[in-house]
């Protein structure tokens, strides 16, 4: 629902400083793009060739390349930078992806010690864990 | 129910004459006395023809005073109706014991405990904490209102229609009987077939959307509309502490949608998140449902450090002793609080290095948590301390609270944990910190700051009632619960075999019985207050000697706050304005910018209510119809683009005038 | 934390008796909108994170059912990602044309990241409507459940995005590219490339990983 823009209480008409509109320009956007294209493709065929002899090496690449991408997502398409919204936007993001790291490392590192306690048999499954 | 049971069944779904409770006499009497009692209220609001009044002034205000008194007011009644049921345990405890079985059957007894919680948490202290912050951080930061107006209206309305659902639980159909966070798989479809469990996720994600929304709302209102002059280390302390927990609102919430969304999809789409078959596994409901839990704690009790902080630097005519260190000591707590979820389930066996990191995380909260109460403590220290009710709450708070953070942290150490978790003791340790801090600092904040928000001051008299009454039983109620807990006695029973217990349970319902009676005198303080609001009047706009903005502007305030924007120098902003001498100007005004009233957002939550409802009595054509009205409503929403109007210049200095005014006749 | 001020403060005379303690005339806070749909997003992004961790924690729980090597056709998954990465690149030349004020051009180019996002949606619906039918359904294990929910929670984000798209056409054409429609377009844009970067998660965590031995 709050997908939908709401109308603060400062319209803003002829506040052309504060419309928060950025400026991006081509250039941006055509290197995010190619950037983005360069990095989804070296993983999918990465993968669909086979990979490394090691399937976790193959993983571990393909986060890496996950991990670039989704910074350069983020630097060219939703234009970050410490400067938007005085900072604002960059604390929140970086706050959002300690929780998120928090949230993910720490559920998979409980679960994966609780199976391991509570039901060893079952280990062979968990032992190539995504 | 009709002639043609598929049609019946397609359009009511699961709902039929059954889900009434006629056979039920406890629920039969309170359902009509419930009836009645509305009926007369209605009544009485059509007979003063009040309704035009209230859907005008209050019902589509998007004014944030208004909309935080509306949000308090559903709190205090949420908490009678959680209260009943607390003392309604607390009855059958003290009854219960060998051939006598109490009055309650085990399947009420069952519903009644995950009522209180779910009532207490997400619709008392929730809408209380949310109010007070709705209210009082435009003040203090100098704003006209919050970011998004309108949200926060809609914000108001959703969380009112979780608590509609969940009242309507108590006569259609029944509510869940799994405990206030509903773990799998006794909350799964196989072992809670009925609707109980579906009130329950429906509620609290309907009331989800209000409580998240309201959270972005403030967060950008304290980020954006602070006052010029006003760095974040010059803003009330208050301030500070409502910015972290809605931090945290708006970082913990979105787990716990998350997690009842799954939990519901195992009930509705049969998936298999946390079944026992296929899979599943039920521990990751409850690791993820605390990951959100945890924070939910801090989220409430944050905002009540923050109104002991301004109670008592207030009261003592002092300065808030270690201003910075209290707002690292909150940012500490608020990072924290993400570190230490697992404390709720030391036993699920994740093995001794899982259990003794966060073990070790949960008792390093303690420390930022005792600096605070040092800096109160420093802040008391040769203060000229006047004992006002505000101030009484905040005493009872720290030497209750302090009680309440060490039987914390014996918690906290694992192995204690494995004897004293799902224990009584455990239970009166969670009530020793959310009454002695969450509800205490609520009732000070709303004694402190209801001259603000009407006028008059309360009466203290009544309210020093309420005080000792709450105080004292709440250590009769909880203490024995202490004993008990040591003893092995575990929570959510109904019924007891030992009579040695008994005398410890019906000691603990004398306690519940004089905190039946605080309640009592809070509410004789309103009625009293009330007809006695000439005397207890306040015309100066601040009648405790403030230090903080909102003191600055009338009693009420004027719908647009300040006519001018105040310009900040100093942390205490007022109390540097009262020793300038500070003369409000008294023309040159302007016109003002302000939002226009919507009914958007009650149409909205009213959906939603009708959307909820359906879903848990499986109605699937009310379920579409109600779903696209409210993707009508809402796209119908975004193409009214005159949201906002002036208030005239004139009009500006009239009310300014008649303040002027008042202010020569009374000070 | 930064320290932010809406307005730098004014010049006092120098002297704290002659401190000024209100702003003279008419006091504009700054816009929050953007902030605040930045805010929302984070908040949605911890809803993913959620489905990642069930994912991660429940992902290889097959339940003697099929595993995502045997499930999973990766040249589907290109192409869809292909769709959502120009998608994106194609509402950016809708911000550019927005920029220079040039409706026409701004609804075109919207108009055709609609499509490509509902080409994206379709393949999608497309994938899942296959799996149920050979039985692997969201029923069939933990594993299923949770790829079902991670990836259909961003379908029905991407589908609640082109209902948002097609609104804004309608506003824009209505309105023109006043300022609150360019505030709109601009949330909207967040959101769009929002869900591309959790789609990357999507293909890398669930896809790529997923069919490793």
């Amino acid at each position: 629902m709050s997908a939908h823009t709401d109308t603060s209480l400062e319209h803003g008409d002829g506040h052309g400083h504060d419309d928060g509109v950025s400026h991006s320009t081509l250039k941006g956007y055509m290197t995010g793009f190619v950037l983005a294209v360069i990095l989804t493709a070296i993983p999918f065929w990465l993968v669909m060739s086979g990979g490394f002899a090691k399937p976790t090496t193959t993983a571990l690449v393909v986060l890496a390349f996950a991990a670039v991408q989704i910074v350069v997502h983020m630097i060219y398409f939703l234009h970050m930078n410490t400067k938007s919204e005085g900072g604002w936007n960059m604390l929140a993001l970086i706050f959002t992806v300690v929780l998120v790291v928090i949230t993910l490392s720490g559920s998979i590192w409980v679960m994966y010690h609780l199976n391991h306690n509570m039901m060893p048999s079952m280990m062979h499954d968990m032992k190539n864990l995504p | 129910m009709s002639d043609h049971p598929d049609l019946a069944k397609l359009i009511f779904g699961r709902l039929t004459w059954d889900a009434i409770p006629f056979h039920e006499p406890i629920l039969l009497a309170t359902f009509i006395a419930v009836l009645l009692g509305g009926v007369a209220l209605l009544g009485v609001v059509t007979y003063y023809r009040l309704w035009g009044y209230l859907w005008r002034e209050w019902f589509t205000s998007i004014d944030h005073k208004k909309i935080g008194i509306m949000y308090i007011v559903l709190g205090l009644v949420m908490l009678l109706r959680g209260f009943s049921d607390a003392i309604m345990m607390r009855l059958q405890q003290a009854i219960s014991f060998g051939h006598s079985v109490g009055y309650l059957p085990p399947e009420h007894y069952d519903q009644i405990f995950t009522a209180h919680g779910v009532i207490m948490i997400f619709f008392v202290a929730m809408p209380l904490v949310t109010g007070i912050m709705n209210f009082v951080v435009p003040l203090q930061i100098g704003a006209r209102d919050v970011a998004f107006p309108f949200l926060n209206n809609f914000s108001f309305w959703m969380t009112t229609s979780g608590a509609v659902l969940v009242m309507m639980s108590l006569f259609v159909g029944e509510f869940a009987r799994t405990g206030w966070l509903a773990y799998p798989p006794l909350s799964g479809i196989a072992q809670s077939p009925d609707v109980g469990v579906d009130y329950y996720i429906w509620a609290l994600q309907i009331a989800g959307v209000g409580t998240l929304l309201s959270g972005i709302n403030l967060l950008a209102t304290i980020v954006k509309m602070r006052a010029p002059g006003m760095p974040l280390m010059k803003m009330p302390i208050f301030t500070w502490t409502s910015l972290c927990t809605n931090v945290l609102i708006v970082a913990a919430f979105p787990v716990l949608t998350a997690v009842l969304a799954l939990l519901a999809l195992d009930r509705y789409a049969g998936t298999n998140f946390f079944t026992n078959d296929f899979g599943g596994n039920a521990m990751m409901y409850v690791n993820l449902i605390w990951i959100w839990g945890h924070p939910e704690v801090y989220i409430l009790i944050l905002p009540a450090f923050g109104i002991f902080s301004e109670v008592v630097s207030t009261f003592s005519r002092k300065r808030l002793f270690g201003y910075a260190s209290m707002v690292y000591a909150t940012v500490v707590i608020t990072v924290l609080a993400y570190l230490v979820w697992l404390h709720h389930f030391f036993t699920m066996g994740s093995g001794a290095s899982v259990n003794s990191f966060f073990g070790i995380t949960t008792m390093i909260i303690s420390i930022p948590t005792g600096a605070k109460i040092f800096n109160w403590l420093f802040t008391m220290y040769r203060g000229r301390i006047t004992f006002e009710v505000p101030m009484l709450w905040t005493i009872g708070f720290m030497v209750t609270f302090a009680i309440g953070g060490m039987t914390g942290v014996l918690l906290a150490v694992p192995p204690a944990d494995f004897s004293l978790h799902n224990s009584l003791f455990l239970v009166a340790h969670f009530h020793n910190v959310i009454i002695g801090g969450v509800l205490f600092g609520l009732f000070a904040g709303i004694n402190y700051w209801f001259p603000k928000a009407f006028g008059f001051k309360l009466d203290p008299f009544w309210g020093k009632c309420s005080f000792w009454f709450w105080l004292v039983g709440f250590y009769f109620a909880f203490m024995p619960l202490y004993v008990l807990g040591l003893m092995g006695v575990t929570r959510r029973v109904s019924h007891f075999d030992d009579p040695s217990l008994q005398i410890w349970f019906q000691i603990a319902a004398f306690g519940a019985l004089l905190i039946a009676l605080g309640i009592a005198s809070m509410i004789i303080q309103f009625v009293v207050s009330f007809r006695r609001r000439e005397s207890l009047r306040d015309h100066t706009g601040d009648p405790w000697g403030g230090r903080t903005l909102e003191w600055s502007t009338s009693s009420p305030p004027p719908v647009y706050n300040f006519a001018f924007t105040p310009q900040v120098h100093d942390g205490d902003a007022w109390w540097q304005m009262k020793q300038h001498h500070y003369r409000r100007p008294l023309e040159g005004f302007l016109p003002i910018h302000m939002p226009k009233n919507t009914g958007a957002g009650i149409i909205l939550a009213g959906i939603s209510t009708v959307f909820g409802f359906a879903m848990i009595w499986q109605m699937w054509p009310l379920v579409v119809v109600s779903f696209l009205a409210l993707l009508v409503v809402t796209i119908g929403h975004t193409f009214n683009y005159k949201r906002d109007y002036y208030i005239p210049a004139d009009e500006v200095a009239r009310v300014e005038a008649s303040r002027t005014e008042l202010l020569a006749n009374h000070v | 934390m930064s320290e932010t001020q809406a307005l730098p403060m004014p010049h006092g005379t120098g002297s704290s008796e002659a401190l000024r303690f209100h702003v003279p005339g008419d006091h504009h806070p700054e816009n929050g909108t953007l902030l605040g749909f930045w805010l929302y997003l984070m908040s949605d992004c911890l809803i993913f994170a959620c489905l990642f961790a069930v994912y991660g924690v429940l992902g290889r729980s097959y339940a003697a059912g099929p595993s995502g090597a045997d499930l999973f056709e990766l040249p589907l998954v290109a192409i869809n990602t292909s769709l959502l990465l120009l998608s994106s690149i194609t509402y950016g030349f809708a911000v550019l044309e927005m920029q220079r004020n040039r409706q026409r051009a701004t609804l075109i180019w919207l108009g055709i990241t609609g499509l490509l996002g509902a080409g994206f949606i379709g393949l999608e619906l497309h994938e899942f409507a296959h799996l149920i039918e050979i039985g692997a359904g969201p029923h069939r294990s933990a594993f299923l459940s949770s790829f079902f929910t991670l990836v259909g929670t961003h379908g029905l984000h991407v589908t609640f995005g082109i209902v948002w798209l097609i609104t804004l056409m309608v506003q824009v054409s209505q309105k023109g590219l006043i300022l609150e429609n360019k505030r709109r377009l601009m949330c909207l844009s967040m959101f769009w490339h929002f869900l591309d970067v959790v789609w990357i998660g999507v293909f890398s965590f669930v896809y790529l990983m997923g069919v490793l031995p």
